[in-house]
């Protein structure tokens, strides 16, 4: 640590060097910040205010004040979208993580032909999403088909579908996380675990995972926002299906989550509620995203 | 290693940059097309000493036209009529084809920009609902005055004239009459329900013996399933509109044709090679194909279908085929003919400017009177309204004819007034997959046609 500091200080005193970034340093950050501005800041207020109109056109609007967000809480759909999502996305959550944890702790015992596994789990995540869904669309049509059913005739199975689909494709993604995270535990405190005659599971219960806590952090964090934000893959898994038909002539997509319900209801007759169902949905992706954050950042330990 | 990684990260950099840099590039000739065709006049004067009715404004004309064509497959056709007459006048005209599925979020994102289409497509109630505000009201432009009927068009509820049907299509059932005949029948057998049914029924039972079934699959993969959530649900209501004397769009549908709706969509689940849960997954291409290859003698889809079956994917011989009307147990469907209709209605931007909505308008005089125009659009879209059109050779145009010529009633599109279509549609579809399925019961259908109406209805009118 002391050198690392005796050199940035060589270099802070390094004017030729220095000047010249505090002067022009915002010249460089300007190209990323238009692209922020145009592509981000914009868009979220303008959508942030549509949110209290009704519309159908960006361009002609009414204000219609809090009638959306009103609007939108009596939708059983979006409601029934919503706990749908939190119960897919917790169980994804799991089983992502546990079975990319334990593929990760695998290939990194030193087994025969590690890399090649590695790079065979980790392509999956290399398809796009929406080609996944219809692939695995298929698996499961050609499957259930002998049985006299499919895939979008019952909620089970597009959630269990949905489960399969999303564990194959996210992890090998986790698991190279993992890798590195495992990786980066001490040895010696691992020798010192086993001359003091440490189970393995011990070994694994009180050294290795607090160790890579950090990549817990991350994994759980992004399997978390990714089940919250899932869209394309329930798209061409089951697009909602199957409806379940309210008495008031009402349905509900019983498969739908969250994404896919604020794009479906973004018709132009309801494009005012699908608006303020999006505001929701980023306050809701961020409170759990900085919660879980806060919340898995003090379990970490220093080294 | 650092170095290179730098390197590396700079090249990514300026790469993104040139992407960006070279996409705009791209954008800016359609920019520059205005002016530059602009300072044309004189290369108008020369061909546009022609009969066609818009020449005499030509030179004054400034405008140009932008179409937001509906149908993919008539692209082509017209990006080439577009340079035709861009040749011809000098009058620039863009058409940009929405891609499939998506033409009411491309049209929603289009009008938003300040260069909005000038000319679009608005072809039922729920189009009409949305978009109505944008429509120019038609009545008494030239365009209107080249139309043989109004029977298409779409109008709001003080009667100007929103869009403009420019073709129209039918629909039924369609007959391989030579496996027709080869089962022993001809379609003089098929006068209504009772007899369609004695005919599927002999030709199922008989099916591994002839090597053909009655029915095409009648699948409800997304594909396919428009043929029934749409053109089959149009029979129902149909018949309900015409006997409580409905003329405009309903908030409320009654289930009092729906037992009719269940007679013919059984029969279509049952004498067929595929049945039950396999139903939700069949495709369209499944179903064309077990007609165009000769396993099924009927098929329900329109006169659109014509080309694909005789030309385009299978070499069908035209005098084998037939169109009938969709019998399902009416009283009085002896007489009964195609369901004609339609969904392609212009309609023009009002929000354009003056010169730019009598360019449009002059462009679609030119389209439907002009020789290149008629014969695009006999091919490309069957009979057209104007009274220049020309003959298709579809022969279910000529059934569709035939039948209105012997005193048939025509069975019109009453689904145009389906609320909020889409969404309505998904909630039929899906409770006829369950029924069909048998994950489910009719009376969720029935819930899903006319509540559902009701409840969209209500949200669409909110």
């Amino acid at each position: 640590m002391k050198t690392a500091r005796k050199r940035d200080a060589s270099a802070h005193s390094c004017r030729l060097i220095t000047n010249p970034i505090r002067r022009w340093g915002w010249l460089f950050l300007l190209p990323t910040f238009a692209a922020f501005c145009v592509g981000f800041l914009y868009p979220f207020a303008k959508g942030l205010f549509l949110s209290f109109c009704k519309f159908k056109t960006t361009s002609k609007w009414t204000w219609v004040g809090l009638k959306n967000y009103i609007t939108i809480f009596q939708d059983e759909g979006f409601l029934h979208a919503f706990w749908y999502t939190a119960l897919y996305t917790l169980v994804s959550m799991l089983i992502i993580n546990v079975l990319a944890f334990a593929v990760a702790y695998a290939l990194t015992k030193g087994i025969k032909g590690s890399n090649f596994f590695r790079t065979v789990f980790f392509m999956p995540n290399l398809i796009g999403g929406i080609v996944l869904g219809y692939i695995w669309l298929m698996i499961f049509d050609g499957i259930l088909g002998h049985f006299d059913t499919a895939v979008v005739l019952e909620t089970k199975y597009g959630f269990w579908g949905l489960i399969i689909l999303m564990c194959w494709q996210q992890i090998g993604y986790m698991m190279i996380i993992y890798i590195a995270g495992l990786q980066a535990v001490p040895e010696d405190m691992l020798e010192a675990a086993r001359i003091d005659g440490a189970s393995s599971w011990k070994t694994l219960w009180h050294i290795t995972i607090p160790n890579v806590m950090p990549s817990i952090t991350i994994c759980t964090f992004l399997s978390l926002t990714n089940g919250f934000k899932l869209y394309d893959q329930n798209l061409a898994l089951t697009a909602g299906s199957p409806f379940k038909t309210l008495a008031d002539g009402n349905v509900i997509k019983t498969t739908e989550m969250l994404a896919l319900n604020i794009v479906s209801s973004n018709t132009s007759n309801s494009k005012g509620p699908g608006q303020a169902k999006a505001v929701i949905f980023f306050i809701l992706v961020a409170i759990i995203g900085l919660l879980q954050l806060a919340a898995t950042r003090k379990k970490e330990v220093d080294q | 290693m650092k170095k290179l990684i730098a390197l590396l990260l700079a090249v990514v950099m300026v790469l993104g940059l040139v992407a960006c840099a070279s996409s705009t590039a791209d954008e800016t000739p359609a920019a520059t097309e205005e002016p530059a065709a602009a300072e044309t006049p004189a290369a108008e004067e020369t061909p546009a000493d022609e009969e066609t009715p818009a020449e005499e404004e030509t030179p004054a004309a400034t405008g140009s036209v932008y179409y937001l064509n509906f149908k993919p497959e008539a692209n082509d056709a017209w990006q080439k009529l577009a340079e035709d007459y861009t040749a011809l006048t000098g009058v620039p005209v863009k058409v940009v084809t929405a891609a499939s599925g998506t033409y009411d979020t491309t049209l929603a994102a289009e009008l938003d920009k300040s260069s909005a289409p000038t000319l679009f497509q608005c072809g039922n109630q729920g189009a009409i609902n949305s978009y109505g505000d944008y429509c120019l009201p038609l009545d008494g432009t030239a365009i209107m005055d080249q139309m043989t009927t109004d029977a298409f068009n779409l109008k709001d509820e003080d009667g100007n004239t929103l869009s403009i049907g420019y073709c129209y299509e039918a629909f039924g059932i369609i007959v391989n009459k030579a496996l027709l005949e080869k089962a022993g029948y001809t379609l003089d057998d098929i006068t209504n329900f009772d007899s369609l049914k004695a005919v599927a029924d002999d030709i199922h039972a008989r099916a591994a013996e002839l090597g053909f079934n009655a029915f095409s699959s009648a699948g409800l993969d997304s594909s396919s399933s428009w043929r029934f959530s749409g053109h089959l649900a149009n029979m129902p209501l149909y018949y309900q509109f015409r006997d409580d004397g409905v003329t405009s769009q309903p908030a409320t549908i009654t289930d009092a044709y729906l037992d009719n709706f269940k007679m013919i969509w059984d029969l279509y689940t049952t004498d067929t090679a595929t049945t039950g849960a396999a139903l939700a997954t069949a495709t369209m291409d499944e179903s064309e194909a077990e007609f165009g290859e000769g396993k099924a003698v009927f098929f329900q889809n329109g006169t659109w279908e014509y080309s694909a079956l005789t030309k385009d994917k299978f070499s069908m011989n035209p005098d084998d085929l037939a169109m009938i009307p969709i019998y399902c147990g009416v009283d009085g469907e002896e007489k009964a003919g195609l369901c004609a209709g339609t969904e392609n209605c212009w309609a023009i931007n009002n929000e354009s400017s003056e010169e730019d909505i009598q360019a449009t308008i002059d462009f679609l005089v030119w389209v439907v009177t002009s020789d290149e125009g008629t014969t695009m659009m006999a091919e490309q879209f069957g009979p057209c309204p104007f009274k220049d059109a020309k003959e298709p050779e579809n022969v279910f145009f000529q059934d569709a004819n035939r039948y209105t010529a012997e005193g048939n009633y025509v069975v019109t599109w009453a689904f145009n007034w389906t609320p909020a279509v889409d969404d309505w549609r998904a909630a039929v579809v899906d409770a006829l997959t369950q029924y069909t399925a048998g994950t489910g019961d009719w009376e969720a259908v029935k819930t899903a046609f006319v509540q559902g109406w009701a409840t969209q209805y209500a949200k669409e009118n909110a």
